[in-house]
């Protein structure tokens, strides 16, 4: 049977997490990623990997069944859209105090308050800038395609995993809900209790056998000295993880005079804007943030030296396009275009925008 | 010269249950948590469960319980326990898994996560200490809290108007088909606390049966919260708070 389907992004994220060996799913039903958990339920994974899956009754349980599932050393994970994951903010930041690894998945939609079902990248900021309480970050990936949405899976457990940060899969519903050609990964077997201790050690709840101490796992320190070294470790954390994990992609980059800036689905609609303006003769190019967390401040700044200026395109009211300022420091202009609000900006309108602030300036 | 040295073999009748640890707990005198965490400690030994036995802590002045029960332990935000219990057991289904939380944790801000956990019939052992105040943040106002009660957010006494009724969260949860054990105990006196260890034991069982939540409540004291001496909060909690949360078993299935 071949492992080359045409699913929906939200399939994809259900069946890469069957196949990545995820021994647990917990969420709650919203619009537009509910074909998440209504995937998994058809599957039935329990039957096969022994996998769980649970409709919680809240987004806030479903998000403390993930920190219940991870001091296990369990892979766990759970799936929302953006009114959702404002709930989730409390346990996110529970989950970063306690280092516990973990997979989030948020289909974006616009907002504030109910907002839209329609694809939004409103969340930028919650998700990046830290959406609960507390000096934390997440590694947030950013995939703009289905392909993607089935690669981070993976790669954000293993991420996860490897710093005990929570890591993030920031998609929309744009990515979620379009059908793509997708290669499915290879099926892992769920790792088994002797396995998780080799490789990540003894530090799970699975019960205090006679052969070592209690495994406490908790966010709390009375003393302000302890809580002070829990934040300089997590600070250390995060700088190891800028050093290391930072992901980007460029298009037509390399003689660019132009550079638009974009991540998810606004980088494909980029990259068509990016076309017609070569066409023209125009040299454009763009960067595509992988990773939110960690930034590629770096190859940014790199940038600078090269082109005439910037634009950063986002669905939503400019929220990267602080990082990407920061990045490049006064060196060369920043412009931001952005629709928001469930509005899909066209590669056509891109263009205007970039004649308008841009070339013509 | 060691305790054990001095009696002899033969005399030693009683001894703290190796599942304690010897920290010293941060509980006021008179207060309810240590004999509850004792009567736990002993039923763990007792069962020989401690290695395979996951704890789930609250938010409030038990937030600690780790400290003092030699087993792994979860802590969770405020109210969230269920939802971590609910997950572990789940994973793990070899092991025994148990919550312990106070009255504003379970009954107010995680009334959605325990009745929830209850109706899905996790199998997990549920404990609720209830001693109708806010203890760690400094005797405010609960759901559970009396009425006519005084406390630091109702100072001159909770009223329906503009409270509401006290909440009984036990009798509530009880009709739930996911519930298949619901008792109410006190651990004021020996043979109170005595009885409490036989239910706790038996939601441990349970838990391995399949049979659904197991929920023990217990009355309990805030002498500290209540602004009485331990004698006196006890006198008053069997006065006030018995005729309001009767003790009993209330379902065994």
């Amino acid at each position: 049977m071949s492992d080359v389907k045409l699913l929906k992004g939200n399939e994809v994220i259900a069946e890469a997490a069957i196949r990545c060996g995820c021994d647990g799913y917990f969420g709650y039903p919203i619009t537009p990623q509910s074909e998440v958990m209504e995937t998994l339920m058809e599957r039935a994974p329990w039957n096969t990997t022994g996998m769980v899956v649970l409709q919680a009754e809240s987004e806030v349980a479903a998000i403390n069944m993930v920190y219940g599932g991870a001091c296990c050393g369990k892979k766990v994970m759970t799936s929302s859209s953006s009114p959702g994951v404002s709930l989730k903010q409390e346990g996110i930041s529970y989950l970063c105090g306690a280092e516990l690894p973990c997979l989030i998945v948020n289909v974006q939609r616009g907002g504030p308050g109910l907002g839209t079902i329609q694809p939004s990248q409103a969340d930028y900021f919650q998700t990046v800038k830290g959406g609960g309480h507390g000096d934390y970050k997440l590694i947030v990936l950013a995939p703009n395609s289905v392909q993607e949405m089935n690669d981070f899976v993976d790669l954000g457990f293993e991420l996860s995993f490897k710093y005990r940060v929570p890591a993030m899969i920031l998609s929309d519903g744009m990515i979620g809900q379009m059908m793509e050609k997708v290669t499915l990964s290879p099926k892992k077997p769920r790792r088994t209790e002797e396995e998780i201790i080799k490789e990540d050690g003894d530090w799970a709840t699975t019960g205090k056998t006679a052969d070592r101490e209690q495994n406490v796992i908790t966010s709390l320190a009375l003393k302000a000295e302890e809580q002070e070294a829990t934040n300089l470790r997590l600070q250390a954390k995060y700088k190891e993880i800028q050093e290391n994990e930072v992901r980007y992609e460029t298009y037509k980059a390399d003689d660019a005079e132009y550079l638009l800036v974009a991540f998810g689905s606004c980088s494909r609609i980029c990259s068509k804007t990016v076309d017609t303006a070569r066409e023209d003769g125009i040299k454009l190019g763009m960067i595509r943030p992988i990773t939110l967390f960690p930034f590629p401040t770096k190859q940014i700044k790199e940038f600078a030296k090269q082109v005439k200026g910037f634009m950063t395109v986002e669905m939503n009211a400019g929220q990267m396009v602080e990082d990407v300022r920061l990045a490049v420091n006064g060196e060369k202009p920043v412009e931001f275009y952005g629709r928001f609000g469930g509005i899909i900006p066209s590669p056509e309108e891109i263009r205007v925008a970039l004649e308008k602030q841009l070339f013509n300036k | 010269m060691d305790v054990k040295e001095i009696i002899a073999k033969g005399d030693l009748v009683y001894e703290k249950t190796k599942v304690l640890t010897d920290k010293e707990m941060h509980y006021c005198p008179g207060c309810t948590h240590g004999t509850v965490h004792k009567a736990i400690a002993e039923v763990i030994e007792e069962m020989g469960i401690q290695e395979k036995t996951i704890g789930i802590s609250p938010v409030g002045c038990s937030v600690f319980a780790y400290e003092y029960l030699h087993i792994d332990w979860q802590q969770a935000a405020h109210g969230r326990a269920p939802a971590l219990a609910t997950a572990t057991k789940r994973l793990m289904p070899e092991k025994y898994v148990f919550t312990y939380q106070g009255d504003g944790d379970i009954a107010s801000i995680g009334c959605a996560e325990a009745i929830h956990a209850c109706n899905r019939g996790e199998n997990i052992l549920m404990i609720f200490i209830n001693n109708g105040i806010y203890g760690m943040t400094g005797g405010q106002m609960a759901p559970t809290t009396l009425d006519g009660m005084k406390t630091a957010t109702s100072p001159t006494g909770r009223t329906v108007e503009q409270n509401g009724y006290t909440l009984d969260l036990t009798k509530m949860i009880a009709p739930l088909p996911g519930v298949c054990y619901v008792a109410r105990h006190s651990a004021d006196t020996a043979a109170a606390t005595r009885k409490l260890k036989r239910a706790l034991k038996k939601g441990f069982e349970n838990s391995m049966k399949n049979k659904g939540t197991s929920f023990v409540e217990v009355i309990s004291t805030c002498n500290s919260g209540w602004k009485m001496s331990p004698v006196a909060a006890n006198e008053w909690m069997r006065e006030n708070m018995f005729p309001v949360f009767p003790l009993g078993t209330i379902k065994d299935e």
